[in-house]
Formats: C-alpha cells, sequence, structure tokens
C-alpha cells in the first residue's frame, strides 16, 4: 500500500490484463472512482436543456467514469493508452466509443467538437518520463493545447489528480494556463488526509470563479488559511511537568475540540448534547 | 467505432496539415440499435463536417444519405431516422482508418482504433 502506480510502471504496461481485472471488480475502488466522477460532472456545471452532450473522457480505462457519464444522459468518447483496460470496457460494453491513443502525443480531434472533459486519476502519468523520447513539459503542453482546441467555447475541463507536491501541482496547471485555459486547483476535505481529493478546474476562453470546495465549514475561509494554519512550534516546547498535567484533562471542551476536528475532516460525528462529556455514574 | 466519432478524429502526425478526414477501410460493420434524442442529432449537425460524413458512411456500406444537406433538412422524420442511424448505429469493427495525407494506417481491432503514434511521428 503507498506506493503510486504511476511510480511502479508506464500506464500500458502497469494496466496489463491481471491488474485491469483486478481494477474494475475491487468494489471499494469502483465506489471511490465513480463519487469522484460524479464530483467531477458537477464542477463541469453542463447546462440543464435536456439536451444530451459530447464529453471527452481522458483516461477512460475500463469505463468505469464512462457508465457514471451514460447514466447522467450524455454521450461519451473515452481515450485511454492501456490496451487490457479497454478490453475490460469491451466486456462491460460501455455506450461511448473508445479509442487507443496517448494524451501525450496531442489528442488529433477536430475543434470545438466537445462540451466537455474530464479524467480520473489520469494526468499525473503525464509527469514522467516512461521512454527515453519522453519530455513531460513537452508531452503536457502537447495534452493541453490539444484538448483546448477540441473543446467548445466556455466549456469546461475537470482532472482528478493526486499531485505528490506544489512542485506537481505547478507542472500540471501551468502548461495548461499557457494552453489558453483559467481555472485552478479545488481542493475538497482539505483536512482529512483520507477524503482529501484534488481536481484540476479548467475553463475554455472565459474567466469563471472557482467553485467552493467540499467539506468544508464557515469558520475556515480559504482566503488566509494558508498562514492562519501555522503550526506553533513554539506551544510544543512547554515544561514536561505542564504537559503531563495537561494531558489528563480530558473534559467536556477537549471532546468537543476533537468532535469539530473531525467535523472538518468530513467525518460523520454525533451532535454535541448535554451528555457530552459527561461521566457515568458509579454503579459500585 | 461510430462515425460520430470518425468525424472528430484527424491524423496526428507530426507536419501533417490536414489530416481530416481519415479514409475508412472497413473489414466488417455491425449495428447496433441506439434510442433516438432529436435534440441531440440537431446539436450534433451543426458540429459535423458533412462531406466527409457522407464518405465515411460510403465506406461503411450504407448509401442512404443525401450529397448535401443543411438544417432545413432536420424537420424531416426520415432524414433524422437516417442521420441518427448512421451517426450513432453504424460501428466500424474491424479495419482500418488511412491518414489522408502520409497514407498510415490506424488498425481498427474489436471496434478501438488504435490512435497510438511511433516515436519518429511526435
Amino acid at each position: 500500500m503507498g506506493s503510486r502506480p504511476e511510480a511502479v510502471a508506464p500506464p500500458e504496461i502497469f494496466y496489463d490484463d491481471d491488474t485491469a481485472r483486478k481494477y474494475t471488480s475491487n468494489s471499494r475502488n469502483i465506489q471511490i472512482q465513480t463519487s469522484m466522477t460524479e464530483r467531477a460532472l458537477e464542477l463541469l456545471n453542463l447546462p440543464k436543456d435536456g439536451v444530451p452532450k459530447l464529453l471527452l473522457d481522458i483516461g477512460c480505462g475500463s469505463g468505469l467514469s464512462g457508465e457514471v457519464i451514460t447514466e447522467s444522459g450524455h454521450h461519451w468518447v473515452g481515450l485511454d493508452i492501456a490496451p487490457s483496460m479497454l478490453d475490460i470496457a469491451l466486456d462491460r460494453e460501455v455506450e461511448g466509443d473508445l479509442l487507443l491513443g496517448d494524451m501525450g502525443q496531442g489528442l488529433g480531434l477536430r475543434f470545438g467538437m466537445f462540451d466537455g472533459a474530464i479524467g480520473i486519476s489520469t494526468i499525473q502519468w503525464l509527469c514522467n518520463a516512461d521512454k527515453s523520447f519522453h519530455n513531460p513539459h513537452l508531452r503536457l503542453k502537447a495534452f493541453f493545447t490539444s484538448l483546448y482546441k477540441c473543446l467548445t467555447n466556455g466549456a469546461r475541463a475537470v482532472f482528478q489528480v493526486y499531485p505528490e507536491n506544489d512542485d506537481q501541482r505547478e507542472l500540471l496547471s501551468s502548461p495548461a494556463m499557457k494552453a489558453g485555459f483559467s481555472g485552478g486547483i479545488v481542493v475538497d476535505y482539505k483536512d482529512s488526509p483520507k477524503k482529501r481529493k484534488e481536481y484540476l478546474f479548467l475553463v475554455c476562453g472565459q474567466e469563471v470563479p472557482l467553485p467552493l470546495p467540499e467539506g468544508r465549514t464557515e469558520d475556515n475561509d480559504d482566503s488566509g488559511s494558508e498562514t492562519n494554519k501555522t503550526v506553533h512550534v513554539l506551544d510544543r516546547r512547554r515544561p514536561w511537568k505542564i504537559q503531563k498535567n495537561n494531558k489528563s484533562e480530558k473534559g467536556r471542551e477537549w471532546i468537543k475540540r476533537k468532535k469539530e476536528q473531525m467535523r472538518r475532516r468530513g467525518d460523520d460525528v454525533p451532535p454535541d448534547t448535554k451528555y457530552t462529556g459527561r461521566k457515568r455514574k458509579n454503579h459500585f | 467505432m461510430r462515425l460520430l466519432t470518425h468525424n472528430m478524429l484527424s491524423s496526428n502526425i507530426k507536419g501533417v496539415v490536414n489530416g481530416f478526414p481519415l479514409r475508412i477501410e472497413a473489414e466488417k460493420v455491425v449495428e447496433k440499435n441506439v434510442e433516438m434524442n432529436g435534440d441531440f442529432l440537431k446539436k450534433m449537425f451543426e458540429k459535423i463536417e458533412w462531406k466527409a460524413f457522407v464518405e465515411a458512411s460510403r465506406g461503411m456500406g450504407y448509401t442512404e444519405l443525401p450529397e448535401e444537406a443543411d438544417s432545413s433538412m432536420l424537420d424531416s422524420n426520415e432524414f433524422l431516422n437516417r442521420f441518427h442511424h448512421a451517426l450513432l448505429e453504424l460501428h466500424l469493427e474491424e479495419g482500418a482508418l488511412v491518414c489522408p495525407e502520409t497514407g498510415r494506417r490506424f488498425p481498427v481491432k474489436k471496434g478501438i482504433p488504435n490512435m497510438l503514434l511511433h516515436e519518429d511521428e511526435v
């Protein structure tokens, strides 16, 4: 656990028949992929006029995300580099058309055809140089410029990503901005290490304010959060005795604080009542 | 692969100026029934390159589309049915797509075109 697939092998080799089958039959994985796709569709904010839209699914894999698109009533075309994943998509009889292709080579699609694009856990693969002639910067540039071309004006593209660090965030978003997109990164469940999800949110040709992330309470406003969240290092160096005294006091206040913390992470927490933090009766 | 997708694909080889439309070499064509949606068809009609579309449908063995079409024809149900059939129901299952400029063949297997480029084509 913990190792990133893109650090192991190139996508077309990592997703061999065996991995592709496991990937698509794991119910937890299906659930995560589905909820991320639903969130990405929500961020796409397609006009709700009842007319089906044509979407592009980059790195469609076995079609898990495509099924969500079909369910919401839209048509889609999927692109992936791993033949084994596409084979599984065929077995599952997905509705969209599938293409075997490498997004880093540019998309080769005509101008203004698509009403939106999504990519679930896809574009971080572009940050790696898997072959000697690969250059991540050039591949990202080719990808984003060709993507910009094939979207209609005002269309959005949402990519769920797992960036390793700020450098990778920059590596991913700067070629997108250079290609003409506006937008940024939306972080859902910022405070929860497990539920935290990042979406690269891009708009074609228009300036649109970034959508609000999920899993955030009002007091936690975005603008100053980076500076407010500095850790107070000094507090940690209190004398040993005081520290020990504080530890034994896990009273009502402490419980409330912890519950608040968990709520901010988006966990299910029972509500605060008059019973919260009360001592049990001494029965003996 | 449906003709809808074919009408969007162009050859992406380095140096190719006009890689559209790709010529279809059909070996096996299958038909799958899809529910018709008039609004979607009308929207796609504006985006479709009609000449390439008619040529592609002939390549797949479907000859009932008119040479020229304009948006007034969309009111006719018969035309809509044909357009729908060619656009969404015909699938190229086995065959190839050929780049109009270089003649490079992109094989289509099990309905999936292989658009991967070689190292020297990027």
